[in-house]
């Protein structure tokens, strides 16, 4: 197969159409990411105040997303609005599966960012006078963001990746793009290259960048 | 003047303090010495609201610590406590360590609590490390950080929990004459410690505990010198 | 709410649910001791140093960690069709899910070896053992017990992305669902108990290795 006869059936007006759905697929992604993170702050600090009670029930509701498999869950919630009387978009129910998927991973991460601030430094700071809000802000988020960046942004890339899954609902993000766009042209090897090269062109810089972050951090 | 009048405290089954009753009057360096244990840390925890008390009463300043009404914010800027971890804040510059409070607490401006930042580490002799983070010092300069981070609270009142028991033996000097410069100047001060050759020189009153009470309290050249007490004898024969 | 819920074609298929969950573990497993493998070569090789082989491995593990599984899986499907080769879905998703374990399996093996002082290699030396010795009762108990954690996770991983081969024709767990929900039009049913079976085995899966750890790790 020589370069000429693979660039035949692909043409410039399907770089637009994959263009715009990566556009989507960041959409999605940058939805999932910011909402999710908020709300797994909130979780991931309310597992770390009540510990065993918050584990018996927030945390159970939460392994629950990290025990199945997201496509399930996408098919599930997917198909489980229209029974409440909801008819939601594929983007709609994409979204909230991938915000609450995204926030119980990073309810975890953020439960170990918080244990990860040593009880004596937080009794330091409220010795000082500082309110419990105080300690939070000044003392734990910084001191705990910096513990647990690195998993922080595994999770976004990850999550940056799954959002391929919600392909399955029929919204049309860069992966279920390049799929149709395979069945006209008939050039997978090409495309599938160029939809990887999209997925690493933004996920490897950002994981580089945290490792670098992660070891200029280390307090020195 | 701090009060503290028959307090209990356990946790769980154990009984950390069973009646405590002192008083440190302003201006006052008190030790207080005794083995791991008997509640000496507790009951600085306790004057701090760090910890609650199950039965008593603790007065400062005419202001009862236990209330629930108490605002514990404002009674802790009052009272500085130097931990025996000295808990340096590690994201922050040693400067920063100590502006953080003034500005956040005590709702001074950047540049002001900057100023006091910099003249209380110039106090504890850390005025040459303003930007070094803490990693990077020894941790009898961290407890000098520690120090000095109370202190940039203009608090009345101090409080050390066993500052040098967790330094190398080389460093417990530099820590130790930092608080004999506060006790020269006129700072009220109580300190849990093991260094008992400090106890002797420094404080006004010792106060040794045992098993949660204070078993025997009065000068040095009483406590320390002439006990009276079989336990404080004992004692004071083990750590000599 | 005018949905009437219908579990008896669930109950009825429940034996085939239960039968393609066994699918799944298999194929999970074989996928996981592929990437354990894999991985392990992966790791030394970029440990190794040598730039002729390095780049490889490098390529690999990025690009299994940096790009979607089911991108990967898509590329053992019909990428690889493009070149006339043409795996059967049982195997599209048995390399995809190797090719992705390992990856990211090597990287947690090179933590694991970098987590080891090199003091203890020479600890070990000193006391006359071969470097076989040192490697075998020295130096792999200790790596095995910080990649042990990780290895869990990527094992419940293994088994969660199993369930794409729904999307490449695979009839393990999720595709079975799939199948038996499209005749029967009760897709949430079905997928209701696909999900606690998923739960089940990830349950399963986690227990499992907490029982194990218990015994291989005493200290």
């Amino acid at each position: 197969m020589d370069a000429a006869s693979v660039f035949t059936g692909f043409q410039f007006s399907d770089l637009r159409f994959l263009a715009d759905a990566a556009g989507r697929t960041l959409l999605i992604s940058v939805l999932a990411i910011s909402i999710g993170t908020m709300l797994g702050c909130v979780f991931g600090w309310m597992l770390s105040v009540a510990r065993i009670a918050g584990d018996a029930t927030l945390g159970l509701l939460l392994d629950v997303f990290r025990s199945v498999p997201l496509i399930i869950q996408l098919i599930l919630f997917y198909n489980f609005f229209p029974i409440i009387g909801f008819n939601v978009s594929p983007f709609t129910a994409g979204t909230i599966v991938l915000v609450f998927y995204t926030s119980a991973l990073v309810a975890a991460v953020a439960r170990g960012g918080i244990d990860a601030v040593p009880l004596n430094t937080r009794r330091a700071a409220r010795s000082l006078g500082m309110t419990y809000w105080q300690d939070l802000r000044y003392i734990v988020w910084p001191i705990g963001l910096r513990a647990v960046l690195p998993s922080w942004a595994g999770v976004a890339l990850g999550v940056l990746k799954d959002s391929a899954l919600v392909s399955v609902l029929g919204y049309v993000e860069l992966l279920r793009a390049s799929q149709i766009l395979i069945t006209r042209t008939q050039e997978p090897f090409l495309i599938l290259a160029v939809v990887g090269a999209f997925y690493f062109a933004l996920s490897f810089p950002i994981s580089r960048i945290t490792a670098r972050l992660e070891r200029r951090w280390q307090y020195d | 003047m701090i009060e503290i009048k028959a307090v209990k405290k356990s946790f769980g089954d154990l009984k950390v303090l069973n009646g405590i009753d002192l008083t440190v009057d302003k201006g006052e360096v008190i030790s207080v010495i005794g083995a791991s244990g008997s509640g000496k840390s507790t009951m600085l925890y306790c004057i701090n609201a760090l910890e609650p008390i199950d039965s008593g009463q603790i007065v400062v300043d005419g202001v009862d610590v236990h209330n629930k009404s108490t605002d514990v914010n404002k009674l802790r800027r009052n009272i500085g406590m130097v931990f025996q971890q000295w808990n340096s804040f590690p994201h922050l510059t040693t400067l920063e360590n100590v502006a953080l409070s003034p500005r956040i607490v005590l709702g001074k401006s950047r540049a002001e609590a900057r100023e006091i930042a910099r003249s209380q580490l110039e106090h504890v002799g850390l005025g040459d490390k303003l930007d070094v983070y803490p990693s990077r010092m020894s941790g009898g300069q961290q407890q000098r950080l520690a120090i000095a981070r109370a202190l940039a609270m203009e608090p009345n009142y101090m409080l050390f929990d066993e500052v040098t028991s967790a330094l190398d033996p080389e460093l417990v000097g530099e820590v130790l004459d930092t608080l004999r410069l506060l006790s020269d100047e006129g700072m009220t001060m109580l300190v849990v410690t093991h260094e008992i050759g400090f106890a002797r020189d420094v404080s006004d009153r010792v106060a040794f505990f045992h098993e949660g009470i204070i078993e025997e309290l009065g000068p040095p050249a009483q406590v320390i010198e002439h006990p009276q007490s079989v336990h404080t004898q004992k004692f004071l024969a083990n750590v000599r | 709410m005018d949905y009437t819920f219908h579990w008896r074609p669930v109950f009825r298929k429940l034996p085939d649910l239960l039968q393609a969950g066994l699918v799944t573990m298999e194929v999970a497993i074989l996928a996981m001791l592929a990437g354990v493998v894999l991985g392990l070569i992966l790791a030394l090789v970029r440990m190794s140093g040598m730039r002729s082989i390095t780049w490889f491995a490098v390529g690999w593990i990025e690009l299994a960690r940096n790009t979607p599984a089911l991108l990967q899986l898509f590329f053992f499907g019909f990428g690889l069709g493009a070149f006339g080769i043409h795996l059967s879905p049982f195997l599209i998703v048995l390399c995809g899910l190797s090719f992705n374990n390992a990856g990211y399996l090597a990287e947690t093996f090179r933590g694991g070896f970098n987590a080891v002082p090199p003091t203890q290699v020479k600890a070990a030396r000193s006391l006359g053992m071969t470097a076989t010795q040192t490697y075998l009762r020295i130096i792999i108990p200790q790596v095995l017990r910080v990649v042990y954690h990780p290895m869990t996770n990527q094992m419940v991983w293994s088994v969660l992305m199993s369930s794409l081969a729904m999307l490449v024709g695979y009839r393990e767990l999720a595709g079975e669902t799939q199948f038996l929900a499209s005749k029967t039009y009760r897709i949430f049913e079905f997928f209701l108990a696909t999900a606690i079976i998923y739960y089940v085995i990830v349950k399963l899966i986690i227990g499992g290795s907490r029982l194990l750890s218990w015994r291989l790790f005493r200290y």
